[in-house]
């Protein structure tokens, strides 16, 4: 049941959704779905995965056709069969891989389309202008003419919204926007967001980061199985209730019962010594005892995602070692590394992780399947056995080991890549960013999952751009800047002001 | 200090920077015009009588059916494409206005006709991989033997041309001082500045590079991809033919064993213009200096006395060394 609509200060809606319904055969991925979007606000689609939200953005974009239900923009009902109609509308989307063209201008890629034309050909100088004039009005002072492919991917993202705003748009959805961007980027980010504001477009903002939604957004909408739960604003609406509403379930405050840290005398299990890699790794000391999760904290480009590869031996190190149980160890690659008992999970779960083609069961006996060796193939039953108790063990949904693991939803695919590596049975296991991109229920498990392995005597290392996350998963915090460790403390020695101290301030002494 | 605005540095480093942040793509095409000047120059010094009108008109002369194929040649790859078959093509298209010429058909119709021919067969490689998803190496390789087959069933050994139109646009030549110019080296230079044109300044050349940059983002920007990716071909093919003709004129006969190989040529002078095999990036007139730097070896090879397959082992180091710098370049970039 819906909970009341609040009171929008704004009159009429520009996007308007009355009782949207989408079945997929027998799954309702839209279940009598209102919505409301209205000129100058910043409007979030919360919800987990599965909820149908991108369902309803697909909707929207043109990507979906609604088996029931009517979309009116400006109160006139439309139809949009496809993406270009819906840009037609005035709804223009910016995703997540920025899709334009590296290899052309900042200019053409604004205006290629609707490019200013002399003398039957194009007109550059005026393309040029035109690009500055939309870049102004969003106050950027970006070169037209530069490629485009000479910018950062935050800079690439902006010209994007500026290619969606360069013509009418009512309705502008960002789909994630900030995952790769720094806190300086995702700030100018937000002053453009704002400029639009002011300018009466409807933004769409559809991220997981809470922090950010309610930082920029005015309204949210929740959505949960399909169905609306409610309108809220963001300042009337608590944090814990929002999540709440999104899991429809209590979620205990401190979720992750970290347990205490191994005693002092408990040995390494898996250290470095004067490890160097290129500019992300200085010479780094550092040890992973026993039952021990050490969460490695700092900014993007601190070196952590580096430092975890060189341990685990995915990368080879240019100096200095890595040791496993005290004795000095060249690994020379994650084959040997995985036979040695030490395990990385990649942070690009898409890319050196899941292979989306193969089953599930596939992708879980992976690792182990490899180790043994081509020519000494695990039977089909045992592969099966072996995938279903993974499958309970780690609340894999859906439950079929023959599903395609490119059909999983993110946190389910992180859940496949662990069972993966913990059929290994390793000793040491690194995680990098292993919630990242997934909903809050799966962030939970996976953090459950970790302590549990910890409480099991498994070396764990835990990286997380998310310095609460880290807090709450570790036993031991090392805080990296530039390639050097900077702080090495118990992690119960730490709160979160005093860990984003540590993480972004700089560092006066040793 | 915004992401977005650099910060202030000394004049010159600022211009550098911008000129790399906005030329980027000009730095191979420097390099190859480097080399063809280093090329001349060594020539020039070792034989003492190598930068003369005369040589270098020649150079015209002799490479302009290469020229022009370049020319379609580029449009493809700048795609991300290839097209293997232009050298049969060529041959198809020559010995068939051959043989039509020698059968009394007016030259007024065999031209077209041989234009048309190099385009149909273009367009087939496009529709295969435009609507078959085949790819551009196996279509063209399919384009390439069609038309090698069809060559031969025109006529199983060379067939002269007469013609005195053909033979003209060969044989005339327009002297200016010591150089000398022919009606199929205007014709290589027009097709030359007719593609460098159309790639900078129409919405299907800006599409061209748009699809050898990401297709999929050039779809989603509602970029005529399908429409320009048929066309790439098309004008490969119609290049081919009228390769065809110019070589016809330049051989004075039609023989289908023609262009064995030119296809390779082609794409080398292109890569070593400048042109990226990973499309998206290069220039016709890249792809021109290209085609001089395999033209001066050439005309070195055969000042030294020496075979003419030497003139291919040259190229091929060249090339390599070529691939090596855009793989480093393009690496360099992407680390960014």
């Amino acid at each position: 049941m819906a909970d009341p609509t609040t009171t929008p200060v704004l009159d009429a809606p520009v996007l308007q959704v009355s009782g949207a319904t989408v079945r997929f055969g027998r799954e309702t991925a839209l279940d009598d779905v209102d919505f409301r979007l209205f000129p100058g606000e910043v409007h979030s689609l919360m919800g987990e995965n599965g909820a149908g939200k991108s369902t309803l953005i697909k909707a929207l974009t043109g990507a979906l056709a609604l088996d029931a239900g009517v979309i009116r923009l400006d109160g006139m009902p439309v139809r949009i069969p496809s993406p270009l109609d819906a840009q037609r509308f005035g709804i223009r989307t910016v995703y997540q891989e920025i899709d334009l063209l590296p290899n052309l201008s900042v200019a053409e890629n604004i205006a290629l389309g609707r490019e200013p034309r002399r003398f039957g050909g194009i007109d550059w100088r005026a393309m040029r202008r035109l690009a500055s004039e939309v870049l102004a009005e969003l106050g950027l002072t970006i070169d037209p003419a530069s490629l485009l492919g000479s910018h950062s991917l935050a800079v690439q993202q902006l010209v994007a919204i500026a290619r969606a705003i360069s013509t009418d748009v009512r309705v502008l959805v960002l789909d994630e926007p900030t995952s790769s961007l720094d806190a300086d980027e995702v700030a100018e980010l937000f002053r453009v967001i704002r400029e639009l504001k002011e300018r009466g477009v409807a933004v769409l903002f559809i991220s997981h980061f809470l922090d950010q939604v309610y930082e920029i957004c005015d309204r949210v909408t929740v959505l949960r199985a399909g169905a609306v739960v409610g309108e809220y604003r963001t300042t009337e609406l608590l944090r814990i209730d929002l999540v709440q509403k999104m899991l429809g379930r209590e979620i205990p405050a401190a979720p992750v019962r970290r347990h205490a840290e191994p005693d002092a005398e408990t040995p390494s299990v898996l250290g470095a010594r004067a490890l160097s890699r290129g500019a992300r790794v200085r010479g780094i000391d550092l040890d992973v005892r026993e039952a021990e999760v050490v969460g490695l904290a700092g900014l993007l480009g601190s070196g952590r995602t580096e430092l975890a590869r060189a341990l685990s031996g995915v990368d080879r190190p240019d100096t200095g070692t890595v040791v496993l149980d005290g004795r000095e160890l060249g690994i020379p690659g994650p084959r040997r590394g995985i036979a040695l008992g030490v395990v990385y999970s990649s942070e690009n779960r898409r890319t050196e992780g899941i292979i989306g083609a193969l089953t599930v069961r596939e992708n879980i006996v992976l690792a182990l399947q490899a180790q043994r060796g081509v020519f000494r193939r695990m039977r089909r039953a045992r592969q099966t056995e072996l995938a279903a108790s993974w499958i309970e063990a780690l609340g894999i949904r859906p439950a079929s080991p023959e599903a395609l693991a490119g059909t999983l939803s993110g946190g389910n695919q992180q859940k496949v890549l662990l069972a993966r590596l913990l059929a290994l049975a390793p000793r040491a296991i690194l995680l990098d960013e292993p919630t990242r991109g997934i909903d809050v229920g799966a962030k939970v498990e996976v953090q459950n999952l970790v302590g549990e392995l910890a409480a099991n005597g498994m070396s764990v290392v835990f990286i997380s751009a998310e310095l609460e996350e880290v807090l709450r998963v570790s036993t031991r915090i090392v805080v990296l800047r530039e390639g050097l460790v900077v702080a090495n403390l118990p992690a119960e020695e730490l709160s979160s002001g005093s860990l984003l101290a540590l993480v972004t301030q700089p560092d006066d002494g040793a | 200090m915004s992401l977005t605005t650099t910060r202030p540095l000394d004049g010159l480093r600022a211009r550098v920077d911008r000129f790399t942040s906005r030329r980027a793509s000009w730095i191979p095409v420097f390099a190859a015009l480097g080399i063809l000047i280093a090329l001349l120059v060594a020539g020039q010094v070792y034989f003492g009588n190598f930068i003369t009108p005369r040589v270098l008109s020649s150079l015209l002369l002799d490479n302009a059916y290469l020229l022009i194929l370049a020319v379609g040649m580029t449009f493809v790859i700048l795609t991300a494409g290839i097209d293997l078959s232009v050298g049969a093509v060529l041959a198809f298209t020559a010995i068939l206005g051959a043989r039509l010429l020698s059968e009394g058909f007016p030259v007024v119709v065999v031209i077209p006709v041989m234009l048309v021919g190099g385009s149909l067969i273009g367009l087939l490689i496009g529709v295969l991989i435009q609507f078959f998803d085949v790819q551009p190496f196996i279509a063209s390789l399919a384009g390439m033997f069609a038309a090698r087959g069809l060559a031969f069933l025109v006529s199983l050994s060379s067939i002269k041309v007469e013609d005195p139109v053909i033979l003209w646009l060969q044989t005339k030549l327009f002297y200016i001082d010591g150089w000398f110019l022919s009606p199929t080296g205007i014709i290589a230079i027009g097709v030359v500045i007719a593609g460098a044109l159309v790639l900078q300044f129409t919405r299907f050349g800006r599409t061209i590079y748009a699809i050898g940059g990401n297709e999929q983002s050039a779809r989603l920007m509602g970029l005529p991809v399908v429409r320009t990716k048929l066309l790439a071909y098309v004008i490969s093919g119609a290049c081919a033919g009228l390769a065809g003709i110019v070589f016809t004129a330049y051989q004075g006969a039609g023989y289908p064993l023609n262009g064995v190989g030119t296809e390779l040529d082609t794409i080398a002078a292109v890569v070593i213009g400048g042109t990226l095999l990973t499309g998206g990036s290069g220039f016709v007139l890249g792809s021109m200096i290209g085609v001089f730097v395999y033209g001066t070896i050439k005309t070195a090879i055969s000042f030294l006395g020496a075979e003419q397959s030497w003139t291919r082992i040259t190229i091929g180091a060249l090339l390599l060394m070529f691939v090596v710098v855009q793989r480093v370049i393009v690496a360099r970039s992407s680390r960014r």
